[in-house]
C-alpha cells in the first residue's frame, strides 16, 4: 500500500515528552531566544497528554532543574514536599525487618535537599513551560518509525497511522501518519524506546558496552489516614519478598495531600520463571513496615514501567548521523540512587546545547552531533554515573547485603572513585532458569484491602486503546510461546506482564497464547524479558495506553 | 449561514474520577481534560454541514480559564474557522453560561446554535435549553439527525417511544445526542494549522453579564460501592439466600 503522507519540516524533532525530551525542548528555545534567533522545535508524545504515560517514584534531585529554570519556584513548579527523613530497611521476612542505622546508609541513598514529587505533574509543568517558549507539542501522536535516507542519515520520524483495523486495513476516517522531518532528531522515549532499540541495533551503538539491564517498577498511589501521614518521609527497602537470585528493592514515599506512593522494583535479571512481580508487590504491602501506613487507606491509582538501570557500563554511543538518544532511551539513570529524572533532564539539555551550537554555526543537519558526547564527558552527569558504575553489578553478583556493603565502602570511602570496575555481562532475558529446575510459587490471595488482583489494578491505570486496531505486541514467531516458552519456562509472560496482557488459555493439548493488547500499560517488560526475544512492542495508535494522573 | 458551537473542557471520560478528601468537589488538578464528548459531536455536525455547503462559517466558543484555550484549539482542528474564549477562572454555573452564550448569540447572529446535550462533568443538561429560553428561540434537543433546508431545520430526536422529527425555524438551538454522528480523528496537519487560527478573548463582564451563582454545592460523595454478589446453583438456594437477606 503506498500512501501519501503530509510532511512538515522543523529544525529539531523530539520523540517523547518525558523529562529528557521536554528539557531538551525548553533548552533549545531558551538558547534561541537568548541569541535572538529562530529554532523550530516539534515534540510528539504518544500519551493522550503530556504526563499521561509518565510513571516514576519519585524522589527528585533538583540539580538539572536549577540549571534549566533557576526560577522554578516562582514559576510554580510542582515540587511541594521536601524530603524530611530517610528510612532504609532490610526486610528479613514476612514479618521482620532490620532498620539500617543512619550511619551505614550509603551516601547515594541520602535525600536531604531533594523533593518527593509526581514526575508526571513535573512533566505537565515542563510541557507548559515549553509551549510558552514556543515549542510545538503534539500529544496523542506516536512516532512509529525513524526516517532513514539512503546515506543512512536519520531525517525525522513517521507518525503512526490512525484508523487502521485489526487486520491492518484502513477503516472509516483512516488517516496516514505524517512525516516530521528535521535537521536533528532527538529520541527521548524513555526506557526501552522502540525506535531507540532499533537505532541502537542499526548503528551498532551498544558495541563495546555491557548489555543493558532493566527492572520493572510497579507502583500504587494511596490516600492514607491523615493520622498516619508523614509528609516528607522516604522509606527504601531491600530483601523480602525478593532474594539474591531474584533481586530488587522497594520504595514508599509520603507526598502532600495525604498521598503515599508505594512500589516495588524487581530486577529483570530474576531467574525464577514462576516469579510474578505483580504478586510480589501485592504481598509486600502486607509487611508491617508498609502496612502501618496503608491500613485504612484507599488505593487510588496503579501502574508499571520498566527502568533502564545498567548505568555507566551499559551506556551505548549516544549519537548517529542526524540524531541522538537522550535520557533513559540511552540509559542515563543512576541506579545507586534509583534516580533517572535529573540525569535524563541533564542529558537532554546537553544534547540541546550541542544542536544549538551546530545550528548557529550554520549546519544543514544530518551530521553526527559529536559535540554532545564530548559535553557529556565534561559534565557532572558523567561524573555522577561513573561513580555509581559498580552498584548494579555488585548487587547482581553478591546480593543486597554483601553487594550493598561493598557499595557502602565505594560510595562513602572512595566517593565512587574506587580503582576497579565490575561488569555484569549477562543480558536479563538469558537469566531465567528452566521451570523444571525452579520452585513454583504459591501467592497469597489478595485481601481486597491491601492487596488486589491484576484486573482491578489495571482498571485504576485508566488504560484505554481503540479496540479495532492491529495488535501492537508483535510476535516474530507466533509458535514460540506455546511451542518453546511454555514447556521450558511455563511461559513467564503470564506473570511478568503487570497488566495481564498475556494469557495461556485452553485445555492441555489445545493451548493458545492470547494477547489482550488493550490492557497494555506500555511498561515494555515483555520486550525486555521474553527469553526468546520474540516479542516486540511497537507504538499503538496515538493517545492509547494508560492515563496516569499524579504518577 | 453561520453556525455557533459551544464547547466545554471537562475531565476526560477515561479518567477515573476522584473526590477531594474534604468532599468539596472532584480532583481536577493533574488529570487529563478534553472536549466534552457531546460537544465533539456538535462540532462534527457543524463541520459536516459546512462540507455539505449548508453552513459557511463555524465559530466555536467556550467559557473558562486559560487552559480552555486547548479545547478551542481542538475545535479549530475539527474545522472551526475562528474561536471565542470567554475568560473566567472561577466556577461558571449553567445559568451564567447561558447568559454569556445568549450575549454572544446577539453579537454573532448565527443561523444555528449547536450544543452538546450535556457536559459529562456536571450532567446539568440545561445550558442549550436556557439559551433558547433567554433568546426566545426555537429549540430541538437530543438530536440524532439534523437537516437544514433554507430557513428551517428538521431535527430527529430519539425519545422513549421511538423517533420524533421536529421542524424548527432558524435561527434555532440544537443540542446533540450520542448517535448523531461519530466524530472524526483529528489529523496532525489540522492540529498544526489550528495553532495558527485566531482566538478572540473576552471577559464575562465585557459581554455585560454578571456571574451570579445560583446553586451552592453542599456535598460531593462517591456512589455507594456495590457489595459482592453471590453465586447460587439452584432456585432453592436463591430463595434461601433472598429469605436470609429478608428480601422475600
Ligand atoms: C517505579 C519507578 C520509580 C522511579 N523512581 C525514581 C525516583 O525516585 N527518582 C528519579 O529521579 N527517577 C526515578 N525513576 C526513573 C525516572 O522515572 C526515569 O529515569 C525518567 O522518567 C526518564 O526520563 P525520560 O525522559 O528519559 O523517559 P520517560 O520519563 O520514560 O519519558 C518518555 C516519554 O516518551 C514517550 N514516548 C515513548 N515512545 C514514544 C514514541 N515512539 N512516540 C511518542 N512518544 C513516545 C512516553 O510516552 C513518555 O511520555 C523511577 C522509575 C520508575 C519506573
Ligand atoms: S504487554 Fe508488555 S508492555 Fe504491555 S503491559 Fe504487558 S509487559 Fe508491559
Amino acid at each position: 500500500m503506498s500512501v501519501q503522507r503530509d510532511v512538515m519540516e522543523y529544525d529539531v524533532v523530539i520523540v517523547g515528552g518525558g523529562p529528557a525530551g521536554l528539557s531538551a525542548a525548553c533548552r533549545l528555545k531558551q538558547k534561541a531566544a537568548e541569541a535572538g534567533k529562530e529554532i523550530g522545535v516539534c515534540l510528539v508524545e504518544k500519551g493522550s497528554e503530556v504526563g499521561a504515560h509518565i510513571l516514576s517514584g519519585a524522589v527528585f534531585e533538583t540539580r538539572a532543574l536549577d540549571e534549566l529554570f533557576p526560577d522554578w519556584k516562582e514559576k510554580g513548579a510542582p515540587l511541594k514536599t521536601p524530603v524530611k527523613r530517610d528510612d532504609v530497611y532490610f526486610f528479613l521476612g514476612e514479618q521482620s525487618a532490620f532498620k539500617m542505622p543512619n550511619l551505614f546508609v550509603p551516601k547515594t541513598m541520602h535525600n536531604e535537599g531533594n523533593y518527593i514529587i509526581s514526575l508526571g505533574n513535573l512533566c505537565r509543568w515542563l510541557g507548559t513551560q515549553a509551549e510558552t517558549l514556543g515549542v510545538e507539542i503534539y500529544p496523542g501522536f506516536a512516532a512509529q518509525e525513524a526516517i532513514i535516507d539512503e546515506q543512512g542519515v536519520v531525517r525525522g520520524v513517521v507518525i503512526g497511522d490512525m484508523g487502521v483495523d485489526r487486520e491492518g486495513k484502513p477503516k472509516d476516517g483512516y488517516t496516514p501518519g505524517m512525516e516530521l522531518r528535521a535537521k536533528y532528531t532527538l529520541f527521548a522515549e524513555g526506557c526501552r524506546g522502540h525506535l531507540g532499540k532499533r537505532l541502537i541495533a542499526r548503528y551498532k551503538l551498544a558495541e563495546g558496552a555491557d548489555p543493558q539491564h532493566y527492572g520493572i517498577g510497579i507502583k500504587e498511589i494511596w490516600r492514607v489516614d491523615p493520622a498516619k501521614h508523614q509528609p516528607g518521609l522516604v522509606v527504601h527497602g531491600a530483601g523480602w519478598p525478593l532474594d539474591n537470585a531474584n533481586p530488587g528493592g522497594s520504595f514508599l514515599y509520603h507526598l502532600e495531600d495525604n498521598q503515599v506512593v508505594v512500589g516495588l522494583i524487581v530486577d529483570l535479571s530474576y531467574s525464577n520463571p514462576y516469579l510474578s512481580p505483580f504478586d510480589e508487590f501485592q504481598r509486600f504491602k502486607h509487611h508491617p513496615v508498609v502496612k502501618q501506613y496503608l491500613e485504612g487507606g484507599q488505593r487510588v491509582s496503579y501502574g508499571a514501567r520498566a527502568i533502564t538501570k545498567g548505568g555507566f557500563n551499559s551506556l551505548p554511543k549516544m549519537v548517529f548521523p542526524g540524531g541522538a538518544l537522550i535520557g533513559c532511551d540511552a540509559g542515563t539513570l543512576n541506579f545507586a540512587k534509583i534516580k533517572g529524572s535529573h540525569t535524563a533532564m541533564k542529558s537532554g539539555m546537553l544534547a540541546a546545547d550541542a544542536v544549538v551550537e551546530k545550528l548557529f554555526a550554520g549546519a544543514e543537519g544530518g551530521d553526527v552531533l559529536e559535540n554532545y558526547p564530548a559535553a557529556f564527558k565534561a559534565s557532572w552527569l558523567y561524573d555522577e554515573l561513573y561513580r555509581s558504575r559498580n552498584f548494579g553489578a555488585w548487587l547482581h553478583k553478591l546480593g543486597a547485603i554483601v553487594g550493598g556493603a561493598i557499595n557502602y565502602i565505594e560510595q562513602n570511602w572512595f566517593k565512587g572513585r574506587a580503582p576497579w570496575t565490575v561488569h555484569d555481562r549477562k543480558p536479563d532475558h538469558l537469566c531465567l532458569k528452566p521451570a523444571a529446575e525452579s520452585r513454583s510459587i504459591e501467592y497469597p490471595k489478595p485481601d481486597g484491602k491491601l492487596s488486589f488482583d491484576k484486573l482491578s489494578s489495571v482498571f485504576l491505570s485508566s488504560t484505554n486503546h481503540e479496540e479495532d486496531q492491529p495488535v501492537h505486541l508483535k510476535l516474530a514467531d507466533p509458535s514460540v510461546p506455546i511451542g518453546k516458552n511454555l514447556p521450558l519456562y511455563d511461559e513467564p509472560a503470564q506473570r511478568y506482564c503487570p497488566a495481564g496482557v498475556y494469557e495461556v488459555v485452553g485445555e492441555a493439548g489445545a493451548r493458545r497464547f492470547q494477547i489482550n493488547a488493550q490492557n497494555c500499560v506500555h511498561c515494555k517488560t515483555c520486550d525486555i524479558k521474553d527469553p526468546a526475544q520474540n516479542i516486540t512492542w511497537v507504538a499503538p495508535e496515538g493517545g492509547g495506553g494508560p492515563n496516569y494522573a499524579n504518577m | 449561514m453561520k453556525a455557533l458551537v459551544s464547547v466545554k473542557r471537562v475531565v476526560d471520560f477515561n479518567v477515573r474520577i476522584q473526590l477531594k478528601p474534604d468532599g468539596s468537589g472532584v480532583i481536577t488538578d493533574g488529570v487529563k481534560h478534553s472536549m466534552n464528548p457531546f460537544d465533539e459531536i456538535a462540532m462534527e455536525e457543524a463541520v459536516r454541514l459546512k462540507e455539505k455547503g449548508k453552513v459557511t462559517e463555524i465559530v466555536a466558543v467556550t467559557i473558562g480559564g486559560a487552559k480552555c484555550e486547548e479545547t478551542l484549539r481542538t475545535a479549530l482542528a475539527f474545522g472551526a474557522d475562528r474561536a471565542i474564549h470567554v475568560k473566567e477562572e472561577g466556577e461558571v454555573q449553567p445559568l451564567t453560561s447561558a447568559r454569556v452564550l445568549a450575549a454572544l448569540f446577539k453579537k454573532e447572529t448565527p443561523g444555528l446554535f449547536l450544543f452538546g446535550k450535556q457536559a459529562i462533568d456536571d450532567d446539568a443538561n440545561q445550558t442549550g435549553q436556557m439559551v433558547a429560553a433567554l433568546l426566545d428561540l426555537p429549540q430541538a434537543t437530543f438530536a440524532s439527525k439534523v437537516e437544514l433546508d433554507g430557513n428551517k431545520a428538521q431535527v430527529t430526536r430519539e425519545i422513549d417511544a421511538g423517533l420524533e422529527t421536529l421542524e424548527v425555524d432558524l435561527p434555532a438551538v440544537v443540542t446533540t445526542d450520542l448517535r448523531l454522528n461519530e466524530p472524526r480523528y483529528l489529523k496532525l496537519p489540522d492540529i498544526m494549522k489550528a495553532k495558527k487560527k485566531p482566538v478572540e478573548s473576552v471577559t464575562i463582564a465585557q459581554l455585560g453579564v454578571q456571574a451570579a451563582p445560583a446553586i451552592k454545592t453542599v456535598k460531593t460523595s462517591a456512589p455507594p460501592t456495590r457489595s459482592k454478589g453471590v453465586m447460587v446453583k439452584t432456585v432453592d438456594e436463591l430463595i434461601a439466600a433472598l429469605k436470609q437477606k429478608g428480601l422475600v
